[in-house]
């Protein structure tokens, strides 16, 4: 089940009837595919060269296959561990798109908690727990316990707007149990991540910083309510600071290193980025690691690294439909005219000495400023992250968002998939979102409908 | 000049409806019989286990691992009814249970480093092994920790594989004077047992009867079921063995980079696989003969049909090329005559789907393509 089939040609050459559409469906630019079914989150770039398309494939192989505890005869798949979330990136990201939401309450693959404690680490980034370092792993070796049980509990929480409706909307509530080194500290603050769908993030390396940074305001100059703040993280390639683009909180300043620390911190696999599994000294200490044997040093050789991260840079997004519409139209001139478009913004231009070529100059449609907005307290995680308050996050990418039902057969949205469709993920907006979600509130049935069906068609 | 173009449009058309319908039909007869001579196989590498099982001799553990290796021919020609959500990978198919890899060699048995890992080194895990705690164990945890299939026997039979010039070489003695050599026993018995149900499962779900899947994929309109097969090659040819299993040893240059790596047969894998695609376009399998997806090729592109069939012969021949093991060949120079024999196959096999592709298109059944993708 965990494929890619290299039948992009034949989609390409499909649409191609003779006359180009209309610009607003090539989302990715040239790099678009059009498909609408559950592989839409999965196809190589339009317009892929056939060696990029190779070192795709060959990403495509790690990004699906499972590591296996070491030492074992694959050895170049070996290292899982010894505490981990994922036996593979698939496993939380199946058919590249989002996560699995949580079945009654009971964690399933695809979220992970992240926690932390007041303060900054060495490279700025959140301060672990003594004990538990920055995630919670509740997979373990065979020998080893997991670091905890992790449940959801939702809870009935009312939400009131401004014309003085109101709305029930479910509140999660962290359940941590059989903690196996003893208690969390007394400042822990926790916070649930849903694995977001993957396709588009070569675009979104491509973008020029100034582009991003283009977006930004700070102090809200302009009186919109808006901010849009920029995160300064590490980047470790680099060996300095850097602007944040990827994850939640944008604390991600590349992609390599956001896939680095995604195989370290979710699977347990090093690399050259993160020789080092992450362990907090304590449990360096104390953990009972018995036999646990490492993989290679690092456990992905750079090579691996860099052939996923080819992968992940060159999934294309999947082109809009229906565009066309009358409702579709009308959706996106309330778009406009609410204000969802000061933070989502439609359209941006990635840099010309982009990564690979197929990336370079891209006209593309993510519908985000990559920026991070204050929203407010009910969606505060009260955890920093690097320059992220706790309650600042970053503008997630709408791209692809009306295939997300087909590919992950679920709709839930927001960090940690609280919302359980897209008008819960509107009326969530507070902070810097509350107006625009005011305006949702107050709109008629007719022009919400024309909303929903904009946001179908991306 | 329109009228007798018309006439003979009609005239074709019902005839290549009548053909799709054939071929469908004919391609289940294949894959049937494909099936049943691997659950056959199967069936004889069972009860040659049973008989090891019960007295344990030295000829009996041979006689198994050549046993092993015949079993495996058969089921690699089914491989090409994967990718389209036929029986073997749909939702609760059965692919992961019977040919998942890589398997977690350390969740089943001792592996170098560490004597006593694995279930049949632990009781405190499972009490008895049998087919019952495989099915279970291999469920729990949401991402299960694998220890089934022709992999996990495989490697029970093996062991692991740190050498140059020669499969694994896990001693006789691991299942008669060996710790735990019982379990290790068990666990190699419900192995293979549960690896006869699940070839039972799908050998039934080909079979000519009612409310299979082969009743359901035959009596569908022909397009649909074609572009399924045509997608079952395509994806063989293409994503798996071009990608998966030749582009990523090639490219990782990793000596267990491999699927049977405990037994060094990957070459029979490969070239099994192949002889798969062959079938369904030559409609044959052994003494079953018939039309097969060549047929339809000739009606709707002659040229290209031909160059299919040129493809896979340059395929299979390129493949058997590949030296012995494969896990030497791939490492060296890239001038090495191994990695240069693996490139040609790479490309051969790529160029095969492309060609798969450009018939899906000729033949209009590229639609049907993704729809069933």
């Amino acid at each position: 089940m965990k494929y890619f089939p290299l039948l992009s040609l034949t989609f390409f050459s499909m649409i191609l009837w003779g006359k180009k559409l209309p610009d607003e469906y090539y989302s990715g630019g040239e790099t678009t595919v059009f498909i609408e079914n559950n592989k839409a989150f999965s196809r190589p770039l339009a317009n892929i060269s056939p060696k990029t398309l190779r070192h795709h494939s060959i990403g495509n192989s790690f990004f699906n296959q499972n590591w296996i505890e070491a030492p074992a005869s694959a050895t170049g798949r070996d290292g899982l561990g010894p505490i981990f979330n994922a036996r593979s990136c698939s496993a939380c990201h199946p058919n590249d798109g989002k996560g699995r939401p949580l079945m009654n309450g009971v964690n399933k693959l695809g979220m992970v908690t992240r926690i932390s404690i007041p303060g900054r680490a060495d490279d700025g980034g959140p301060l672990g727990d003594p004990r538990y370092g920055t995630q919670l792993s509740d997979f373990a070796l065979p020998t080893l316990e997991p670091e905890a049980r992790i449940r959801i509990k939702y809870t009935k929480t009312l939400a009131q707007f401004a014309n003085q409706e109101s709305f029930f909307l479910r509140k999660p509530e962290l359940v941590v149990t059989n903690l196996s080194m003893g208690p969390l500290s007394d400042e822990i603050r926790f916070s649930n991540r849903l694995a977001p769908p993957v396709h588009g993030m070569g675009l979104i390396d491509a973008l020029a910083d100034a582009t991003i940074l283009s977006f930004a305001d700070p102090d809200d100059r302009d009186g919109d309510g808006i901010s849009g703040r920029p995160n300064t993280v590490w980047d470790r390639e680099k060996g300095r600071n850097g602007l944040g683009r990827f994850g939640w909180k944008a604390s991600q300043a590349t992609l390599k290193q956001q896939i680095a620390d995604a195989f370290l911190n979710d699977i347990g696999i090093t690399s050259e980025l993160h020789p080092r599994e992450a362990l907090s000294p304590y449990q360096h200490e104390t953990l009972a690691l018995g036999t646990h044997k490492d993989g290679a040093t690092p456990e992905a050789s750079d090579k691996i690294i860099d052939r996923v991260t080819t992968y992940l840079a060159t999934i294309a997004p999947p082109a809009r439909r229906q565009i066309e519409e009358d409702g579709v139209k009308r959706g996106q001139k309330i778009f406009q005219q609410i204000k969802c478009a000061s933070c989502h913004i439609p359209e941006m231009v990635t840099r010309s000495d982009a990564s690979l070529p197929e990336l370079a100059s891209q006209i593309i449609r993510p519908y985000s400023d990559f920026l991070l907005h204050d929203m407010g307290p009910r969606l505060a995680d009260g955890r920093q992250d690097f320059e992220a308050s706790g309650r600042e996050w970053r503008t997630p990418p709408l791209w692809g968002i009306g295939l997300q039902h087909v590919v992950s057969r679920h709709s839930f949205f927001l960090h940690d998939g609280r919302a359980q469709n897209v008008i819960e993920a509107i009326l969530w907006h507070g902070g810097e979102g509350q107006d625009s979600c005011d305006q949702f509130v107050a709109l008629p049935r007719d022009k919400k409908e024309a909303l929903f069906e904009f946001l179908n068609s991306l | 000049m329109k009228i007798s173009l018309q006439l003979l449009l009609f005239s074709i058309t019902p005839c290549l409806a009548s053909l799709k319908e054939e071929l469908v039909e004919h391609y289940a007869d294949v894959l049937h019989a494909t099936y049943r001579q691997t659950l056959g196989e199967a069936k004889i590498l069972d009860e040659m286990i049973g008989d090891f099982v019960g007295k344990p001799t030295g000829e009996r553990f041979l006689k198994i691992k050549a046993q092993w290796i015949k079993s495996r021919l058969p089921y690699s020609q089914t491989e090409v009814a994967r990718f389209y959500d036929g029986p073997i990978d749909d939702e609760n198919g059965f692919e992961g249970w019977i040919n998942a890899w890589p398997i977690d060699e350390a969740y089943l048995d001792y592996v170098r480093g560490k004597p006593e890992s694995g279930l049949i080194n632990n009781s405190a895990k499972a009490r008895g092994i049998d087919e019952e705690t495989l099915f279970e164990l291999n469920e729990q945890g949401g991402e299960a920790d694998i220890c089934t299939g022709y992999h996990a026997i495989e490697f029970l039979l093996w062991g692991q594989d740190f050498f140059e010039n020669s499969p694994g070489q896990r001693p006789f003695a691991d299942y008669t004077s060996e710790k735990n050599a019982k379990r290790r026993r068990d666990a190699l018995q419900a192995c293979s047992r549960l690896l006869v149900t699940h070839l039972s499962t799908l050998a039934a779900e080909w079979s000519p009867e009612k409310e299979n899947y082969r009743d359901r994929f035959t009596s569908a309109p022909a397009g649909q079921s074609l572009s399924k097969i045509l997608t079952g090659m395509s994806m063989l040819s293409g994503f798996e063995l071009a990608s998966e299993r030749l582009a990523v040893a090639y490219d990782t240059r990793n000596q267990e980079d491999e699927h049977s790596c405990f037994s060094d047969t990957t070459h029979l894998d490969l070239c099994y696989n192949i002889k798969g695609i062959q079938n369904v376009w030559r409609g044959e399998f052994q003494a079953v003969k018939g039309p097969g997806i060549r047929k339809l090729a000739e009606a709707a592109a002659p040229a290209l049909a031909a160059e299919i069939t040129r493809n896979l012969d340059q395929c299979l021949l390129l493949a058997e090329g590949i030296p012995v093991p494969f896990d030497q060949a791939v490492r060296g120079e890239e001038d090495a005559p191994g990695r240069v024999k693996i490139l040609k196959c790479i490309e051969s096999l790529e160029h095969l789907n492309q060609n798969l592709l450009i018939l899906a298109e000729k033949t209009s059944l590229g639609m049907s393509i993704k729809a069933s993708q």
